[in-house]
């Protein structure tokens, strides 16, 4: 089940951060190394610094709740049922492309016991759901299901009572059928005769009158997703597509590079081009509003050719940024650690890992549509998290958080914090300047490829003992990575804000403590070692933009851990999948182990084939979330080093499954996205900039490097709890990859990407010979 | 004015000639289904047809497709009467975020009217310009491949019907 740490916006995070400035100074000026533990009150202050969570509860009562209704325990802040039996849900999780409003429909359905179509769900908006924080770290069914199954079920038992006392008969003689409370005697209730006198503006309870699993009928089938036949047709699915009466159309232009300052622009000159509004300039920010979407574009490359920078960006380059990095000031940060006794190590092996900076990359640059009106501004944005963003909005423009209202709508694939609130910052400081007219912008692709907060490059250091029985006996691992969470927590954490005539300051990295994690997330072995240290160097200094993507540090941690495992394996003289569950008494670790060992076909005594390979990786996503295993079959072409993978067997358990097909889409999507990751991802900079701009500077996984077949078997564990599927997949995959990749040319590869450029070419001959 | 021909119909606007056909299709015609995704013919989110060829919109200029017939994913069916394709992509749940999706069916469309006998590692093939970042490649393959059966099989039906 999940964790849930304090929110910076709670009372209680508030308090422990009163006496914070000091240590922000020591954190900006970021030129010591202390132990994190030195720092008076440092496990509290961490503790701000969570991705995943959602407000905590006021009362202590409230903190026993199941998943979200601890943060918002009223009912009807979950639940709502007219006098027409309309009932309509309500999730503060947005949708993501992750098949969440379809799954929390289910969830309703089934504890209210009704038709899935009967609900009516709304996502994330701040003027009408509960605040559940950010839709990240594969919690929304965990939290926001856990609350919605909960109160289904509660609001359920409340109508029978409701139902109980009009028709004057027990409960137990009453019971729900086809969305109408029917009683033995044959008198039946629409939902909104029984709701009618009944106040669900109350506090849920404890416990729940939950469905027993093996009566479930909608929840655990794989029910077709609602937002499909849209997106297939070409309906208005996503913010892109929303036309507002009276809209207009912006772009801003971003500056050359990291930092630079705008010395002057024709203004004028881009003012009286067909079509324009108004040049918006505000220091080094700059923006152009039209009528027509084309127009803004045109005028938007005329601010760009006119506008003269000074840049004082001065990056790393991809050959010293790992040295850079091992360089930099440090927090020392305990990550795990466990010492027993163990019998005497025999052999030592070591490795180091690399991982560079990834592009979460959504197909359709970020877009947001902001409308200030009366004193009132709306937004509209594909953020994963729309209370932080009307946080950051109201500290940058001044108001209220009561006057600014974020609405979510889809937009293209999150994988993580891209550009959306930086574009919701656009939109609303546009906005600002033409009031009374709703302004759509939305960024150019060039913009999102080198503006966006990248996934943090890391090193991964890992060291481990065997014994003469090929058991390890001693663990020690290393992480450099910087901040995997620049979210919003204040203005200047939203990009437009550091531009600004009078710019804010971005808030101060801080790392997501354990066992969430951030850099250090499932750098915890979960394996059976007797002796294991990790320690996690954070990096406050960020040499280039970052954030949190898929996984965070889960991706490098699973991807060094589960390679070096084969590596053991292999010194150990043993098989990998044997190796794992010599180490793993995890019984679940062990049950996704076997399942994707047996559908794969997996044989130990299987014969070396040079440029042919089979690989396995098995991880439980943060150690308390859904378990993977997957194994990978590939075949490395000698002449251009170009990886074919012909197989892909996973094997998950999710807890309690809500939606087969949707699992099974989120996997296999994790799979194939991890793998394009593994083997082709790396941003390109030098010292002025960033250079990936576009797909040809940033190649990605295409056609013809798709697997040839993607299997993924499923555990259920009726009535367990939601362990949420978004994000199992990306560590173990590297892994896989990596371990096939070494069987099929002989040869360990550490650094990312791993096929990229055609850098296996230099191992194949080896595998011919060898 | 520039007049464009779109699913059958013809739409005079005025626009500037340069305008890339996406932006005419978007926000002239309110068409939802081409979307921006790169501008550069990088991605193939903005794939429509033109003269039953799959063009990228976004680098295409509206003045440049005048008179000629524009097909785009609202052509082809609707939620309630989808194309085999569009049937086949719900079938088999081919879609996460959904971005790329109009593109992908767009492209697979041109494919299945000129080549309705393709193997499956043709279809991989030709959907080679296409970007799919949610990884949902498997199931687009599929459900392509599904298309091309059934239609495969209706025209086996039709041509057995004509015999009989």
């Amino acid at each position: 089940m999940s964790r849930r740490e304090p929110d910076p916006h709670t009372p209680a995070a508030r308090a422990d951060t009163v006496d914070a400035p000091g240590r922000r100074r020591f954190l900006v000026a970021g030129s010591l190394t202390v132990g994190f533990s030195l720092l008076p009150g440092a496990h509290a202050y961490a503790q701000r610094a969570t991705e995943d969570a959602a407000p905590v509860a006021g009362s202590a009562a409230a903190g026993k709740l199941p998943g979200n209704l601890a943060s918002t325990p009223l009912l009807d802040a979950w639940i709502r049922i007219d006098a027409q039996s309309h009932i309509t849900v309500y999730t503060g999780k947005a949708e993501l492309g992750t098949g969440i409003q379809t799954a929390f429909t289910q969830i309703a359905a089934e504890e209210l016991q009704v038709a899935p179509a009967q609900i009516h769900l709304v996502t994330a908006d701040t003027g009408l759901t509960p605040n559940e924080g950010y839709t990240a770290g594969s919690h929304s069914t965990a939290d926001s299901g856990t609350a919605i199954l909960n109160a289904a079920a509660q609001v359920r038992e409340l109508l029978l009572e409701s139902a109980a006392g009009k028709l004057d008969v027990p409960t137990s003689a009453l019971s729900v059928r086809d969305g109408r409370i029917v009683s033995v005697d044959g008198r039946s209730l629409s939902f909104g005769d029984a709701v009618a006198g009944l106040d669900l503006h109350r506090d849920a309870k404890p416990v729940s009158p939950l469905i027993p699993p093996a009566q479930y009928r909608v929840l655990g089938t794989p029910v077709p997703r609602i937002d499909i036949p849209a997106k297939v047709s070409g309906g208005a699915s996503y913010v892109q597509d929303m036309r507002l009466p009276g809209m207009l159309h912006a772009r801003a232009v971003r500056p050359p590079s990291y930092g630079a300052t705008l010395i002057d622009v024709d203004s004028a000159a881009v003012e009286a081009m067909p079509g324009v509004v108004k040049v918006v300039r505000d220091g080094s920010y700059l923006a152009v509003v039209a009528r027509d979407e084309w127009q803004a574009i045109l005028a938007m490359r005329a601010l760009e050719r006119s506008a003269r920078w000074q840049t004082v960006a001065k990056l790393p380059t991809p050959d010293t940024i790992y040295d850079t990095l091992l360089a930099l000031p440090r927090r020392e940060i305990i990550a795990g650690s466990r010492h027993g006794d163990a019998a005497p190590a025999v052999q030592t092996l070591h490795a180091r890992y690399t991982k560079p900076y990834l592009s979460h990359g959504s197909i359709g640059p970020s877009c947001a549509i902001a409308h200030l009106d009366g004193g009132k501004m709306t937004v509209w944005t594909h953020a994963q998290g729309v209370f932080p963003l009307r946080g950051g909005l109201a500290e940058l423009l001044a108001m209220k958080p009561d006057d600014i209202r974020c609405i979510h709508v889809p937009g293209a694939g999150c994988y993580g914090h891209n550009p959306a609130d930086d574009a919701a910052a656009d939109a609303a400081l546009i906005a600002r300047a033409v009031p009374g007219a709703p302004v759509r912008v939305q960024w150019m692709r060039e913009q999102e490829h080198t503006w966006e907060p990248f996934g943090p490059a890391m090193i991964t250091d890992v060291k481990a003992s065997l014994d003469a029985s090929g058991r390890v006996v001693d663990w020690q691992y290393e992480i450099w990575s910087n901040s995997h969470n620049q979210r919003i927590d204040n203005a200047g954490r939203l990009l437009p804000a550091q531009y600004l005539a009078q710019p804010f300051t971005p808030a101060p990295p801080q790392p997501i403590p354990m066992p969430e994690g951030g850099g250090d997330r499932n750098s915890v072995p979960l394996y059976d070692f007797p002796n294991f240290d990790v320690r996690y160097h954070f990096l406050p200094d960020m040499p280039i933009r970052v954030s949190a993507q898929r996984g965070l540090g889960a991706f490098q941690n699973v991807f060094t851990i589960e390679s070096f495992i084969d590596e053991l394996a292999a010194a150990a003289h043993a098989d990998p999948v044997e190796f794992r569950l010599r180490h793993l008494s995890d019984r679940r670790g062990r049950d996704v182990i076997a399942l994707a060992a047996t559908k794969f076909g997996w044989n130990p005594a299987r014969p070396r084939v040079p440029g042919h390979g089979v690989g396995f990786a098995f991880a439980q996503y943060k150690n308390l979330m859904s378990y993977l295993a997957i194994a990978v079959e590939l075949r490395v072409v000698p002449e251009t080093g170009d990886v074919r993978i012909e197989r892909v067997v996973g094997a998950v358990d999710c807890g309690q499954i809500v939606n087969p097909d949707g699992v099974r889409n989120q996997i296999e999507g994790g799979i194939l996205q991890s793998a394009s990751w593994t083997l082709y991802e790396a941003v390109r900079y030098d010292e002025g900039g960033i250079r990936s701009f576009d797909w040809s500077s940033y190649p990605i996984m295409r056609f013809s490097q798709v697997p040839a077949k993607v299997d993924v078997h499923l555990i259920d564990r009726p009535g367990a709890p939601f362990l949420g599927a978004g994000e199992a997949s990306q560590g173990p995959t590297a892994a896989a990859i990596a371990n096939a990749i070494a069987a099929a040319t002989g040869r360990r590869v550490r650094d990312l990407p791993m096929a990229a450029g055609g850098r296996l070419r230099e191992f194949s001959g080896q595998a011919r010979n060898g | 004015m520039i007049t464009l021909s779109v699913n059958g119909v013809d739409h005079a606007l005025d626009i500037d000639p340069s305008m890339p056909l996406l932006y005419a299709l978007r926000n002239h015609l309110n068409l939802n289904g081409a979307k921006y995704g790169c501008g550069l013919g990088q991605c193939g989110a903005c794939t429509v047809h033109v003269d039953g060829k799959p063009v990228f919109s976004c680098v295409t200029p509206a003045s440049a497709v005048q008179g000629k017939p524009i097909r785009t994913i609202e052509g082809l069916g609707t939620p309630d009467r989808p194309s085999p394709l569009q049937h086949a992509f719900i079938d088999h749940q081919a879609a996460q975020c959904g971005y790329c999706i109009a593109g992908m069916i767009m492209r697979a469309q041109a494919l299945l009217d000129t080549r309705p006998t393709s193997t499956e590692a043709e279809i991989r093939d030709y959907l080679q310009p296409n970007l799919c970042r949610c990884g949902t490649h498997m199931r687009i393959i599929g459900a392509i491949v599904q298309a091309f059966g059934a239609v495969a099989k209706q025209h086996t039906d039709d041509t057995h019907g004509a015999h009989a």
